[in-house]
């Protein structure tokens, strides 16, 4: 895996340190103050900031945007795209425009159906799947070619990322699954949630065994619980999440003050016994709308500071 | 046998559509509409007595055999009289028999029915859509199972993560095609096609709206 890109996160893999990625949602409004806010409380703990792209399919400020907004600020946004509401030619025309603006990391996803959110009546896209995405991207920057074939006068150079989750089932596809998705072009993973370690050192396994952590960097993905109550919502109403009875019933245990801080705890002791496990590269800290823990949550983890490149 | 699965109007839409029209003419089919009892013999009586009752004049009512065939044409015919003092026709046919009446009739109508989708039934009052007519056909590499039709995103690269206990994340009543191609393929000793990356699909095999010409 020799460096690609001008990407910040690709230097800091590619140099064998653990990477920290962390993300922002932006605002359901055009206030760019709710993104900059955000970011500035983040920006010296993590390596790069993910922004999502409509998540759970409300309509929001768009991706693209709010990563300039980061860019402007001297931070390495990652841009998350979801094929749901886009063509191939839009799809093609966002990935230009982040690259005019040295956008340097992409996730490409499917995206939440929009059954989920404020549109449930809107028409799904879905025009290409997600690893068609990876495959667009990395023939748009290797090749310098447009889905069509024709030339793209100066190509994109992003490093070029998707996720997975090793809790949805069948499990014995989702090893398969990384594999393709590395077959399709992706150079990192960052994970679903992580609660389930046995379950998530089972996948790691099984993608050593067949030599994938060799050939992507892979990020854990974790989310500190804010009380009991997530970590059931989480459990019983998230599709593809796998959260424990053991872990239900620690933020049970506590009350309901003292809540936050377990969620805290189990994030820290989930980021300090995956840095044991070979093949985890890093980790991506999803903390929803609590980006202001993700310092503590990075500094216990002992991945504070974080190097510089 | 392939089905057009349909579903009746809410009531207040349909009197929206009904407004300032009294006389009414109604026409049910014996096919599909009666399969999924939106417009067979039993809705066309209900219809008529409920629009009676809210005022309206029924000019007479027909079932025909199939709504989309072309004998519509002549058996709409043996009731001119009746369609003739008719403001409106009110079908409750899918939607192929409604503009199918409106070509043979020259009549205003008013469709009682929403079209769903082309599909079959699988259980007893149970419909499921099993083809698109995507006119890009992947079949022969998914276990014969149709990932287009029958994923809610249409992925054709196997399953995005939202798998639950081998149900769509989005509804939980539907299975995940992907697991149902999975267990076909591992049973067919094919789980190879799965690793195969299906390139970008053609949406425009026909152009639509579709329409070809063969030689005859």
């Amino acid at each position: 895996m020799s460096t690609k890109t001008p990407s910040k996160l690709e230097k800091i893999l590619d140099s064998g340190a653990l990477a920290v990625t962390s993300e922002c949602g932006p605002p359901r409004g055009s206030d760019p103050a709710a993104i900059t806010r955000k970011a500035e409380m983040i920006k010296d703990y993590v390596d790069a900031i993910n922004i999502t792209d409509n998540q759970t399919s409300v309509t929001r400020l768009c991706s693209l945007a709010a990563c300039i907004h980061l860019k402007q600020m001297g931070l390495e946004p990652v841009l998350q795209m979801v094929v749901r509401d886009r063509n191939r030619i839009a799809v093609q025309s966002d990935i230009l425009g982040a690259a005019s603006f040295d956008i340097y990391n992409m996730l490409c996803l499917s995206g939440d159906h929009q059954q989920f959110g404020d549109n449930p009546q809107g028409q799904n896209v879905f025009d290409l799947d997600s690893m068609q995405l990876l495959q667009t991207v990395r023939r748009m920057r290797d090749e310098g070619k447009f889905l069509g074939g024709d030339d793209i006068q100066r190509p994109p150079r992003m490093l070029v990322g998707a996720a997975a989750n090793p809790f949805a089932d069948p499990f014995e596809i989702r090893v398969p699954r990384l594999a393709k998705k590395i077959a399709a072009g992706a150079e990192f993973i960052q994970t679903q949630c992580i609660y389930n370690l046995e379950k998530f050192e089972e996948w790691m396994k099984l993608a050593r065994d067949r030599g994938l952590h060799e050939k992507v960097h892979i990020l854990a993905g974790v989310t500190p619980f804010k009380s009991a109550g997530m970590a059931k919502y989480m459990k019983n109403r998230v599709p593809g999440m796998d959260v424990p009875d053991d872990v239900v019933k620690r933020m049970s245990g506590v009350p309901k003050e003292n809540q936050p801080q377990e969620g805290i705890d189990i994030c820290v002791e989930t980021i300090t016994r995956l840095q044991e496990c070979e093949g985890v590269r890093g980790f991506h800290i999803m903390a929803i709308e609590w980006e202001e823990k993700v310092p503590e949550i990075v500094e216990r983890s002992g991945l504070y500071p974080r190097p510089q490149v | 046998m392939i089905r057009s699965i349909t579903q009746q109007k809410p009531e207040a839409e349909l009197d929206r559509l009904l407004e300032g029209l009294r006389r009414v003419f109604v026409i049910g089919c014996g096919t599909c509409t009666t399969l999924t009892q939106t417009g067979g013999a039993p809705e066309v009586a209900a219809m008529k007595e409920r629009l009676s009752q809210e005022g309206k004049l029924i000019t007479g009512d027909l079932v025909l055999a199939v709504a989309c065939d072309n004998l519509t044409g002549e058996t709409l015919a043996e009731y001119g009289d009746q369609m003739d003092q008719a403001d409106v026709l009110l079908i409750m046919t899918c939607a192929f028999g409604v503009q199918n009446i409106a070509l043979h009739s020259g009549k205003l109508v008013v469709p009682a029915l929403d079209t769903l989708f082309i599909g079959k039934e699988t259980a007893l009052g149970e419909f499921n859509e099993v083809c698109t007519q995507c006119g890009d056909c992947i079949l022969g590499e998914t276990g014969g199972i149709c990932p287009v039709t029958a994923c809610h995103k249409g992925l054709v690269n196997g399953p995005c993560g939202g798998t639950n206990n081998g149900k769509c994340e989005i509804d939980p009543d539907k299975d995940c095609v992907w697991t149902l191609i999975y267990n076909r393929l591992r049973d067919l000793g094919r789980l190879d096609a799965m690793r195969k990356l299906q390139r970008p699909r053609n949406h425009q095999a026909v152009l639509n709206p579709g329409k070809i010409r063969i030689s005859v």
